[in-house]
């Protein structure tokens, strides 16, 4: 026996960006345009889509959501009264699941997803500010929705979220007259950390903010296209 | 609490290149900007290689600093805070140099004599 270096150098994670990829070759051949949506827990995420999504499709943008949790049907069951697609994707076969959805799992959800009847998937990730940057599961693009009971400083605690997101949505605005909460300041720091962001407050409760947020999503197709 | 994926992540791919002959030593490249846990990360590989041919492979991570490029003044400098902004021209022309690395570079394995000398390079 003795002992040989082999050479790698190869990026961890080219198995999760492999199986990405033809994810993403199977939503560009619908002609989906895929978002990955993430948050901390209770940040807001399906109680913006609720409010978001309802009366979309008659205003002819066509969206269906996969809903990953780590465990129940809670979210799903929550969409169901829109008359969307929703598609369960649950990480637990038991108890205590991934933190986060991965390319692999999103690929195993898909032949469940009836991609022919949507324009725009929305991926509701798992609740957590730090796994779900790190894995790319084929979406064109990258929404995080923070609330204004988290705290200022977010953004410089998990750069790694922040950076990853084109858009960063500020929900529970609604609340700032209760709270000792400086939300100019959060915004300075999301644009610190990444200044190319664009940044929304919205109250997901009152519907405050919620038509530049639809607007938002109404554009996203024909941008994810020119960007392709 | 992100570093128990990574692990797994790591050992899957030096597996691929390690074809069934066991690991001694694990070289990685990680960026600053990953925000990784050494200690974690040293710590799960253990528990993730266990009972393959990772099983005692010593980990070393060589760190990369997070260093920002202005393309606009065409300066580089390494950053410890969090702060994607160029001083003298703002936000808009920062791109990241180094420090977004997750590479594992290379690996050391038990070959036997023969097998040595016929493998291809």
């Amino acid at each position: 026996m003795h002992r040989t270096k082999v050479r790698v150098v190869e990026d961890a994670l080219d198995a999760n960006n492999t199986i990405a990829a033809a994810n993403r070759g199977d939503f560009d051949r619908a002609s989906v345009t895929v978002v990955n949506l993430m948050s901390a827990p209770g940040a807001g995420k399906t109680t913006l889509l609720e409010r978001a999504l309802d009366g979309l499709a008659e205003e002819g943008l066509r969206v269906g959501v996969l809903e990953g949790d780590v465990q129940g049907s809670f979210d799903a069951d929550r969409l169901s009264v829109l008359h969307i697609p929703v598609v369960q994707l649950n990480t637990d076969n038991g108890f205590g699941g991934e933190c986060h959805l991965d390319a692999n799992m999103v690929r195993s959800a898909l032949p469940a997803v009836p991609l022919d009847e949507m324009d725009v998937l929305i991926v509701e990730n798992v609740g957590n500010l730090v796994c779900p940057a790190e894995f790319r599961i084929g979406e064109d693009a990258r929404i995080m929705v923070c609330s204004v009971t988290e705290g200022e400083d977010k953004p410089l605690k998990y750069p790694l979220m922040f950076r990853a997101c084109e858009l960063v949505v500020i929900n529970k605005v609604d609340l700032l007259e209760h709270l000792d909460f400086d939300v100019e300041r959060l915004e300075a720091n999301i644009l610190q950390v990444n200044p190319h962001a664009t940044v929304m407050r919205v109250s997901a409760k009152t519907g405050e903010g919620i038509d530049a947020f639809r607007v938002w999503l109404q554009a996203l197709p024909a941008r994810a296209g020119a960007a392709a | 609490m992100h570093e128990f994926d990574l692990s797994s992540a790591i050992v899957a791919t030096v597996r691929k290149h390690a074809h069934d002959r066991k690991v001694t030593h694990v070289t990685l490249r990680i960026g600053r900007l990953r925000q990784v846990v050494k200690d974690t990360l040293e710590f799960y590989f253990a528990i993730v290689g266990k009972d393959t041919n990772c099983e005692g492979a010593t980990l070393e991570i060589v760190d990369v600093p997070a260093v920002l490029r202005c393309n606009t003044c065409n300066i580089e400098w390494e950053i410890e805070i969090p702060a994607f902004i160029c001083p003298t021209c703002g936000p808009g022309g920062v791109e990241v140099a180094t420090g977004e690395e997750f590479m594992v570079e290379s690996i050391e394995v038990e070959d036997e004599e023969d097998a040595a000398c016929t493998a291809p390079r």
